[in-house]
């Protein structure tokens, strides 16, 4: 290389790192940095009083999955982390899945909406997704507690004559999520089905197809990778949610991110928070890379 | 004076590495208008690029008056250019975009206001001044930018195919504008174009580039009438080519040259250049021959002979496709005359005249 | 007549997307409804009354940490921005390089990583550090905040280097402009909405986040969000609800804004 292209390639190498360097150490201090501690403690003894002792122990990854009998000292499953862990999982998916089944109607019918409506009603959706997720919640806690709205609503109209209990049961927090994780469903599949050509729609038609053969053969298929980022990223946050199930479950409906508070809380056990928070990360970087997966292969499916 | 010495410019790729200049060497001399003519792709903006210093050449030097140009960096060279998307600046009016250059050379501010109207004068556009550049044409626009570019008064003024967006009438009136414009600054204009109409109008000199390497620099009457190379020929205007037998080589100097036809007739043709006349061996050689360089005769008249397969009526002139007798076909160009009607009909038995000189030997 | 058939229609999606605006703005509207209540309760309207926002600004605590709040939202969305604006730069040269993928990972780290495993891991670490050095002040706050609005700060402030035209840097360039004069008046200008609504989105992300605060916060470090929390554990009263409001209010003018800020671009 010439000397030119040589200090040339230099200086922007530097002036590019220089750059950087603000926002790495931030993000290192306050988000990569600590994570990688936690992974480090996650292989430590827990303190008798929460803290850690600096000694070699995998009874943190250990505990994820199996408990020590106090007297016999028989392992056996930890029947509490694994209806936890059932309970995520079933209550994030069961989200994804409503989410959907309004969520895709919703996003269609904006998108068959004339071009300067769309703006409008996608606002909408946009408005309650960037506001508080706890104040979201909040809200709901008030329309379903024992002399919430809904309650009263029911009462008034003679349905029932006593008041439902909502709050804190499962379906408190599985209503409670699919409110709070709605728009984010909503955005993406809008994103593909804006793109939509309805010429194909016409073809469909002009093929003989009735408009649910149109629905699942056509639409559907297109839509499909707005679907599955909708999911995603659904199911994503709410495998960790923490807010909706501590306030709408009420501390009995604990999900993951509840029992990795506790481990912090009274547990006080360190390290198996430690070694939970990482395999909630695990479970959610699984997620992650088939999403990334089937986009690919959509992708390159679709030439 | 631009001395480009044997620059390389490779670009890595994943796969393979994509080597845009494959060692370009050239010479702009002052006040010439100097373009740069080939198909995309061909590293013409590349090198373009590298002098204004937007790209650093792999291997090789650019010299502007005997002084190292890569060592300086863009803001450092007395170079401007015109960009083909322009690159108004759109936050600007069209006065701030031509007094940002003077700006940035902390000119004074007297200076800078008195260049800024004698540039605005120069490309006829006072009574914008204070539009936007998102409010006026593609050609207003086109012409803001040569005054941006002009306004600093640079040694040379580079041009990225700049005409390319604008439509066919309004291209013609930039390329005598342009024309003017440099006659007028008496500034070095090196011009990047894949027009080779524009080429051959505008400039002083042309280098035909092909895949990273120049194939002909020369006059644009030396590049049209004397090609040197099939690629060459073919790219600028429409040639035939045809094969014949080199017999001999007349020493007088005049670089021209025998070579026998398919039928067996000899005629003179050029050699590549007058001083490798002399120097060829006899055997076979490609001819290239212009259309309109060739004369539609009777058959018994004519040098090549075949049937005519094709008339095809442009307007101005018309195209005779004839079938040569060898298995090539040559394309003839006539102009047309006024009242004049062709006897002519497809299939008909033709001959094609080449006077003494017509037709030239390529490098191969 | 015979119905024009509309090939757009499906049976039955115009009453469910209905059904879920409804869903979308019914409780938001009902809590915002009850601030607004002269009784106590959350349930029976007694009659509208200003008394709730009233004894809510009366009250020392959420005075406190109002101010807390917005301290660390504007702080945070300061620093955020501060270290995006460079960063996009960098990355939206042209040209890989070494490290561009690891880089871009640990940019958009927050928003991968769940909430409650990052206010963890900051728990543990800021924790020892807070024994450490003895330091309990806000300094904790502002860097968690920082460091998980850096990606939303980053994201519009990228899209918009993506969508500008490099030639216009190169321009300033060619015309005698030194790096730093071609960024102060050619970059910046044009780079303008997207850092403002970066900066936006920063302090709608830092004025709303509860798991990380509640994790971080030293005692008597409440922020709004997290004082919200702490009153859900009590009988509800509108007081909360108005806190709420005021919340929301400040969210929806910023994001409406932001929207039609990054629409105006094109």
């Amino acid at each position: 290389m010439t000397d030119a292209a040589l200090v040339h390639v230099q200086k922007e190498r530097r002036s590019r790192w220089m750059l950087l360097t603000p926002a790495l150490v931030v993000l290192f201090i306050a988000a990569s940095g600590p994570l990688l501690i936690v992974m480090l403690y996650s292989f430590l003894t827990a303190g008798p009083y929460g803290g850690v002792e600096w000694s070699f122990s995998i009874d943190g990854w250990f505990s994820v999955l199996l408990q020590r009998d106090f007297f016999s000292e028989e392992l056996t499953f930890a029947d509490a982390h694994l209806s936890i862990f059932w309970r995520s999982v079933k209550l994030s998916l069961l989200t994804a899945v409503i989410t959907f089944l309004i969520g895709f109607p919703t996003a269609y019918f904006i998108a068959t909406r004339p071009k300067r409506q769309r703006d409008i009603w996608m606002l909408l959706i946009i408005i309650p997704f960037w506001t508080n997720l706890l104040i979201r919640t909040f809200a709901i806690m008030e329309l379903i507690r024992a002399e919430g709205t809904v309650n009263l609503v029911l009462l008034w109209l003679g349905i029932i004559d006593t008041p439902i209990q909502m709050l804190f049961t499962e379906f408190a927090v599985l209503f409670g999520m699919a409110y709070v994780y709605l728009p984010l469903m909503v955005l993406p599949i809008y994103a593909s089905l804006e793109r939509l050509d309805f010429r194909l729609v016409e073809a469909g038609y002009d093929l003989y197809a009735t408009r649910w053969q149109v629905l699942k053969r056509i639409i559907f298929p297109l839509a499909k990778p707005g679907v599955i980022a909708g999911s995603i990223l659904v199911f994503v946050p709410s495998l960790g949610a923490y807010v909706t199930p501590r306030v709408l479950g009420g501390g009995k409906q604990l999900m993951l991110g509840n029992l990795i508070e506790l481990q912090f809380g009274q547990g006080r056990n360190w390290p198996l928070g430690a070694a939970l928070s990482l395999t909630l990360l695990a479970i959610v970087m699984i997620a992650l890379f088939v999403y990334v997966r089937a986009a690919g292969t959509e992708e390159n499916g679709h030439g | 004076m631009i001395e480009v010495i044997g620059v390389t410019k490779v670009f890595p790729g994943p796969d393979m590495d994509f080597t845009a200049l494959g060692g370009v060497s050239l010479t702009v001399q002052d006040n010439e208008f100097f373009t740069l003519l080939g198909p995309s792709g061909c590293g013409k903006t590349t090198l373009l690029r590298v002098i204004a210093g937007f790209e650093y050449p792999t291997s090789g030097s650019v010299l502007l008056d005997g002084k190292d140009l890569l060592a300086q960096p863009p803001y450092r060279r007395p170079v401007n250019t015109v960009f083909q998307s322009y690159a108004l600046f759109p936050h600007m009016s069209v006065a701030e975009n031509i007094a940002f250059g003077l700006e940035m050379l902390n000119k004074p501010k007297a200076e800078i206001r008195k260049t800024v109207a004698d540039m605005l004068d120069l490309v006829r556009m006072t009574p914008m001044a204070d539009r936007k550049t998102s409010e006026i044409s593609g050609g207003q626009q086109q012409r803001v930018a040569l005054a941006r570019a002009l306004a600093p008064r640079p040694k040379v003024l580079l041009l990225d195919e700049p005409l390319s967006a604008l439509d066919y009438k309004l291209r013609k009136d930039m390329q005598l504008e342009l024309k003017r414009l440099q006659a007028e600054t008496g500034i070095t204009f090196i011009f990047v174009t894949h027009d080779q109409e524009e080429a051959l109008t505008m400039s002083d000199r042309i280098a035909v580039m092909n895949a990273g390497t120049v194939r002909q620099i020369g006059s644009p009457r030396e590049i049209y009438d004397q090609p040197s190379e099939r690629f060459v020929a073919d790219f600028i205007g429409e040639t035939n080519f045809i094969t014949a037998d080199l017999v001999g080589v007349e020493g007088d100097g005049s670089g021209l040259v025998r070579v026998r036809l398919a039928g067996g007739v000899e005629t003179h043709v050029q050699a590549p250049s007058s001083d490798l006349a002399s120097a060829m061996s006899n055997g076979p050689v490609t001819l290239a021959i212009r259309p309109e360089h060739a004369i539609l005769v009777d058959e018994p008249q004519g040098l090549l002979k075949g049937a005519l397969e094709n008339v095809v009526y442009f307007g101005t002139d018309t195209h005779f496709h004839v079938a040569l007798d060898d298995g090539g076909l040559f394309v003839l160009r006539q102009q047309n005359q006024p009242g004049q009607r062709s006897d002519m009909s497809v299939g008909d038995r033709v001959g094609l005249s080449l006077g003494r000189g017509v037709g030239q030997i390529l490098r191969d | 007549m015979a119905r024009t058939f509309d090939i757009r229609r499906q049976t039955g999606f115009p009453a469910i997307a209905m059904a879920c605006f409804i869903l979308l703005y019914l409780p938001i509207i009902l809590l915002v409804a009850y601030s607004f209540n002269a009784g106590s309760s959350v349930a029976v309207w007694e009659g509208f009354s200003w008394r709730w926002y009233a004894s809510a600004w009366e009250n020392d605590q959420v005075r406190a940490a109002t101010v807390r709040s917005l301290i660390l939202a504007l702080s945070a969305t300061v620093l955020a921005t501060a270290c995006a604006v460079p960063a996009a730069l960098a990355m939206a040269r042209p040209g890989r390089f070494k490290g561009q993928g690891l880089i871009f990972g640990l940019i958009n780290q927050p928003l991968m990583v769940p909430e409650i495993v990052t206010a963890v891991a900051l728990l543990i670490v800021f924790a020892a550090v807070k024994v450490a050095t003895g330091y309990t002040g806000m300094g904790y706050l502002i860097l968690a905040h920082s460091a998980f609005c850096i990606p939303f700060a980053y994201m519009p402030i990228k899209a918009r280097l993506a969508g500008m035209d490099r030639a216009l840097e190169q321009a300033g360039q060619d015309l005698y402009g030194t790096p730093f004069r071609v960024f102060l008046r050619i970059t910046l200008p044009q780079l303008w909405p997207g850092i403002l609504a970066g900066a936006m989105l920063a302090f709608v992300i830092s004025l709303d986040d509860v798991v990380i605060t509640e994790f971080v916060k030293s005692a008597g470090q409440d922020t709004l969000p997290t004082y919200m929390l702490g009153q859900l554990r009590r009988v509800v009263t509108p007081e909360v609800n108005a806190i709420a409001t005021v919340l929301l209010g400040i969210s929806v003018v910023m994001v409406v804004a932001f929207f039609f800020l990054s629409k105006s671009r094109k």
